[in-house]
């Protein structure tokens, strides 16, 4: 039996101990928000919080786990009430396709966790290995920035790029 | 009328025409009037019924107003499109289209996308004519239904139409009785021919259309919902997982099966000819018997693949067919200057970062697919061919996946779904692609060369263009069964239809290929591969992302040349007033031409009208170089978009700015990896693309509206220009022309440095 407390609940599963944390969360809790991308740890769709850190949860076995708490998108809110990032998340409209969305928030959540004021190179380094194919990223940045109270665009001319832009009429 | 009522006027008349759907030859060239007319685009040929041509948008191919909208007599609407969601945005900008026309609150309205069992039969998802095919349909259909409903309800009420007013299915007379959708629909039948005109209302009065309806889709995919077919879960479901050739044309020797039948929870092997397939109770289980059987399956080797360093060579040589798409000749001043040059793109992928999957379910001699497939009628009918089963009894359901940018693995997971769910009727089974599956097995974008002359007259103006271009196909659609990989892997193989050119004036390589510039002199030559050293098909803008790419850099040359400022130069040499509107917007927004700045900073111009008939984009872009390196990092953009009828601006902002990101990553990093054996790009540090360090700092979108003209097509538009655009940049930071793709890395330093 693996013992897991994901999302504050305590689960005890009858499942082999290799079974990467992503597949334990998928299938036997119905948690759907962490994807598998890549099984390779190269790509961030799969990222979850375990202990206090953002994992890729494609490479890590449960067996693996021991005590640390695994924390994963669906703990943070719901579409009633959705928490600080998924709600900036969704003002910024941040997301194509959407596939990568769950592992950013839930890295960026492990950053802001730590660091609630991170500055945009701190942002971005951290954010470094989740990948994004739509090219939503300047959202994604936006969204985090918003709830870590940082400056749209860095260094240079403001611009959130949801809100940028200018309409014309003709 | 005055002159602006004019305009509008005959912008609505071309709304309700719009074409969309472009019909652009007929079938027998010469007898036109006997012919029916044929839609290009990508995948089948499409016959429009004589009679039809004149519909809006897909409304040509699915006249009926309830195949569109259903309306139940308790008064429950019911909107359907035949387009899919592919995380563009275009579900929720469809349904503000439906919900303007019928006078209602979005929320109020049920909506389904692509279902074979549902919904009207919109071919492909794919080139950006979403809103053009489908929105010009549902506009048009909603006005109708609005129209037939208001007049039931003025017969009953014994009042004028015009003397209703209609909101949220309620229509209420002046008197304050009410007549409701439901209660109308029930002296109407809309299961009728749309018309031609519709009582389209005046886009001034717009509510929904034109406001930036957040995407209904998006909360959902924040909380965890299951938003996607790999997050299916159906009772009984089963685990698949696929071993796939290590080259093309490779034949399965051996493999241990009896070995990996005893792995915990293996339920069955499938294996047909070269099909290779293992399913187990549990999705982990499922993935190492498929490593132990791809570890224990002996293969011959397989044809072998050309030599990337002469593969560009090749190409001319395998394009046999030579297609002749512009030939314009009249009188100029004499050249002064002739200036020619080459332009390369190697193959590039599509690399969706969740890979394909699809479930399928086989119950009582029926068939049913869940797929995130571009194209649910053309999947059902390679799916009945391949299995020989009627058409009617296989459905196939649009089901999200993840983004695809055009012809990825979708269709071929769905094949291998079906299948292995015919082999274990009665339980579902989901199959994912796992990573180095989606990416060796893609259908890549084709290799591509381009060749251009041009003159100059003694005031800088161009006298002759002439251009050529090589590549195979960018449209391997499924037209037949041998399009669905799985299908080529049998021990009775199906055969892939034969690689047909796409026609102007959409292209398939030649797309965008003829300059929208005036100019007096043009020739363009299409020289097209009907062979494919490698899998090749559609990835979003198809050849227009080299085309622009090279008639904007040649622009920039040309420019220099005449000693002009490259944003001047295109303005002389455009008449189109909508390009002219968006060049001088982005580069009045750009502050162009910009001031001396800092050394390795390059700034650059590009503009296209997609497909020389949907949106324009024009973007002003500026870049930083290391030199030591040869690492380029796009810094910021400000571009300027006209798209027609504006739907949802921050929709259009956001497919721009994601067009934008994703051809920066194209253009710059990408480039398939592989060898005379192998396909080698098989993950992601073997195919690096744009990561967070990369990304600009600001990316400013500009949007032009056209209040009552056709919805253009946006999501695709932004490739080529972003391309162009990089490249003068590149030019204006080292004063090299850089003309192979992708642009930066170890090239660009041995230039730098040479």
């Amino acid at each position: 039996m693996i013992q897991l407390t994901v999302n504050g609940v305590q689960d005890a599963l009858d499942i082999d101990p290799s079974t990467p944390l992503l597949y334990a969360l998928r299938n036997d809790l119905q948690l759907h928000g962490a994807k598998f991308g890549c099984g390779l740890g190269q790509c961030g769709a799969c990222t979850v919080i375990v202990g206090d850190r953002a994992v890729f949860s494609c490479l890590l076995p449960v067996s693996a786990i021991g005590n640390r708490t695994v924390r994963t998108i669906e703990s943070l809110g719901t579409i009633e009430h959705p928490g600080a990032l998924q709600k900036a998340f969704i003002e910024h409209q941040a997301a194509q396709c959407g596939y990568c969305i769950a592992g950013m928030v839930m890295r960026a959540q492990a950053l802001l966790d730590r660091n609630a004021h991170p500055t945009e190179a701190q942002l971005r380094e951290h954010m470094e290995p989740n990948l994004c194919r739509c090219g939503t990223h300047i959202r994604i940045l936006a969204a985090i920035r918003q709830v870590a109270g940082l400056v749209d665009g860095g260094t240079d001319t403001a611009a959130s790029g949801a809100r940028s832009g200018t309409g014309v009429s003709q | 009328m005055n002159a602006k009522d004019d305009d509008l006027a005959k912008g609505r008349r071309r709304f309700m025409m719009s074409g969309a759907l472009v019909v652009s030859f007929s079938l027998l060239p010469g007898v036109k009037t006997l012919a029916q007319e044929v839609i290009a685009d990508e995948g089948a040929a499409v016959h429009v019924a004589k009679g039809l041509d004149a519909l809006a948008g897909s409304l040509k191919t699915n006249p009926f107003l309830d195949a569109w909208i259903k309306i139940t007599p308790s008064g429950q609407v019911t909107v359907f499109t035949g387009k899919v969601e592919l995380g563009t945005g275009v579900r929720t900008a469809l349904l503000q289209v439906a919900a303007e026309e019928l006078n209602m609150a979005p929320s109020l309205i049920t909506f389904i996308t692509a279902d074979t069992g549902l919904s009207p039969d919109e071919g492909l998802t794919a080139g950006s004519h979403t809103l053009a095919d489908s929105g010009s349909a549902l506009l048009n259909a909603a006005a109708q239904v609005r129209g037939l409903l208001v007049d039931a309800a003025a017969k009953r009420l014994g009042v004028d139409s015009a003397s209703l007013h209609v909101k949220d299915a309620k229509i209420t007379a002046p008197d304050g009785r009410v007549v409701t959708y439901g209660d109308a629909v029930q002296s109407v039948d809309l299961h009728r021919n749309a018309t031609p005109t519709s009582p389209l209302k005046d886009p001034q009065t717009f509510q929904v259309i034109g406001t930036s309806m957040p995407r209904l889709d998006i909360p959902g995919k924040l909380t965890g919902g299951a938003s996607y077919v790999q997050d299916m879960h159906l009772p009984n479901m089963v685990h698949a997982r696929v071993v796939l050739p290590p080259s093309y044309d490779a034949t399965l020797l051996d493999a241990n099966e009896a070995e990996v039948m005893k792995m915990p929870g293996v339920v069955k092997i499938v294996r047909d000819g070269n099909l290779l397939a293992v399913v187990a109770t549990g999705e982990w289980q499922a993935v190492l018997a498929q490593r132990a059987l791809s570890a224990g399956s002996r293969w011959s080797p397989g044809r072998a693949l050309p030599d990337p360093n002469t593969v560009h060579q090749e190409l001319k040589v395998l394009a046999t067919q030579h297609i002749e798409i512009a030939n314009k000749q009249a009188p100029a001043a004499p050249a002064v200057k002739t200036l020619s040059a080459t332009y390369i793109k190697r193959y590039l992928m599509h690399g969706s970062i969740g890979p394909s999957c699809s479930v399928a379910q086989f119950d009582n001699d029926a068939l049913t697919v869940w797929t995130h497939s571009q194209g649910v009628y053309p999947l059902r009918d390679g799916l009945a061919e391949m299995l020989s089963m009627p058409k009617e009894k296989i459905r196939c359901i649009h089901t999200e996946g993840s983004g695809c940018y055009g012809h990825n693995g979708a269709d071929d997971v769905a094949a291998h779904a079906a299948l292995i769910a015919v082999a274990l009727p009665g339980r579902a089974v989901r199959v994912q692609w796992m990573r180095d599956q989606e990416h060796t097995w893609d259908h890549f974008t084709p290799a591509m060369i381009t060749e251009v002359a041009a003159s100059l007259d003694e005031q800088g103006q161009i006298v002759d263009w002439k251009y050529a271009l090589w590549s195979s196909s960018h449209n391997e659609r499924i037209v037949n069964a041998g399009r669905l990989m799985p299908a080529t892997l049998l021990a009775k193989p199906f055969i892939s239809a034969p690689s047909e050119p796409m026609v102007q004036p959409e292209g398939g390589g030649d797309r965008n290929a003829i300059p929208l510039y005036s100019l007096p002199n043009v020739y363009v030559m299409n020289n097209f591969s009907p062979t494919m050293p490698l899998h090749t098909s559609a990835l979003r803008s198809l050849g227009a992302h080299t085309n622009v790419f090279a008639i904007e850099s040649f622009m920039d040359e040309l420019a220099f040349a005449a000693h002009m400022d490259p944003v001047e130069f295109r303005l002389k040499h455009l008449q189109d007033p909508r390009a002219q509107d968006v060049i001088r917007l982005a580069a009045k927004q750009f502050g162009w031409p910009r001031p001396p700045r800092r050394p390795d900073r390059g700034v650059g111009f590009a503009f296209a009208k997609y497909k020389n008939l949907m949106a324009y984009v024009a973007l002003a872009v500026e870049i930083s170089v290391e030199r030591e390196t040869g690492r380029v990092r796009l810094e910021s953009a400000e571009v300027a978009v006209d798209t027609g009828q504006i739907v949802n601006p921050d929709g259009i902002r956001n497919q721009i700015e994601g067009g934008i990101l994703q051809s920066s990553s194209w253009t710059l990093y990408e480039e398939l990896k592989y060898d005379t054996t192998q396909i080698r790009s098989f993950d992601w540090s073997s195919y690096p693309i744009l990561r967070f360090s990369a990304v600009p700092t600001s990316v400013r979108v500009h949007l032009i509206d056209r209040p009552g003209t056709p919805f253009l097509g946006t999501a695709e538009a932004s490739m080529g220009p972003t391309a162009g655009a990089l490249a003068n940049a590149l030019f204006d930071a080292t004063g090299k022309r850089l003309r192979q793709m992708p642009l930066g890395g170890d090239s660009l330093r041995q230039q730098i440095e040479a």
